[in-house]
């Protein structure tokens, strides 16, 4: 991905060079010509075509701000009740993720989450211990988790 | 345009120092450390993000003086501290504070890499 990139920024340099006017807009325009050049030679590069993965990458970040503002109505939600009933625990959660980074950025969004908070990954990186304030409900964090989030990390890393 | 702008900003900042009051709300009134946490890493991360925004905004629309110091302090805000509640948690576990006792299921108490480590403490 990153070589895709440098190639496009060279391709933008070149642009300038061949038309003799060097100002941003003729390295934007020599950019985007590049990005068409690109495209159009993708099957000779190992991985895909980058411009997916930055849209990968802003779908990922959406997600965490969505996360953000539904766990905190789910926290007012479990602290305005007059009545503490919730019902606490922590669960194991096998994860199919491999890469240091995606396993970051999936115990950081599962915190972000309503009511589940990371306390323990394992040294082989293939299970999260989650506490969650309503066991109850863990079920169906588990597929939200499965469903949305390791499909969007997916998505990146592929 | 002003005065859509300063809605947003009222409602921004308002917003941030409610989530703020609740996280202090919730750290009083939770039973144990694991869900004190939940309320102080969610609540006090977005409270403090929206009144940086509206700060942001703020001094954007009066005087056009656009801060991108406060842009970068809400990405880092973004970013630790979920990471902070995790190591809190983290080391509240492994030095060994007790669960709420109307906690239902514990599965790291059976986790092999945490079996290992109880018998070397004993």
């Amino acid at each position: 991905m990153a070589f895709q990139i440098l190639l496009n920024v060279f391709l933008g340099f070149m642009w300038m060079f061949l038309t003799g006017s060097y100002e941003p807009v003729a390295f934007l325009k020599g950019y985007l010509f590049g990005l068409l050049i690109i495209f159009t030679f993708r099957r000779f590069f190992d991985s895909r075509f980058y411009l997916l993965r930055v849209v990968a990458v802003i779908n990922l970040l959406f997600i965490f701000i969505k996360e953000l503002i539904l766990a905190n109505i789910g926290v007012l939600k479990v602290l305005l009740k007059p009545k503490l009933d919730m019902r606490p625990g922590i669960f194991a959660y096998p994860t199919v993720l491999k890469e240091d980074w995606e396993i970051m950025v999936l115990s950081n969004l599962i915190t972000l989450t309503p009511g589940t908070l990371v306390v323990d990954v394992s040294p082989d990186n293939k299970i999260l211990y989650i506490h969650a304030i309503d066991i109850e409900d863990a079920k169906e964090t588990i597929d939200s988790i499965k469903n949305t989030f390791e499909k969007a990390i997916m998505e990146v890393s592929r | 345009m002003n005065e859509i702008a300063n809605i947003a900003i009222i409602v921004l900042i308002i917003i941030g120092a409610f989530l703020s009051l609740v996280a202090a709300y919730g750290v009083i009134r939770l039973p144990d450390i694991y869900t004190r946490n939940h309320a102080a890493s969610k609540s006090a991360t977005l409270g403090v993000m929206s009144i940086l925004l509206g700060t942001l905004l703020f001094f954007y629309v009066k005087d056009g003086f656009f801060n991108s110091r406060v842009l970068l302090g809400i990405v880092f805000i973004f970013m630790t501290s979920p990471v902070a509640g995790h190591l809190i948690a983290r080391a509240a576990y492994n030095s060994g504070v007790k669960l709420w006792d109307q906690s239902v299921q514990d599965d790291l108490k059976n986790a092999p890499h945490m079996k290992k480590s109880a018998s070397k403490d004993q």
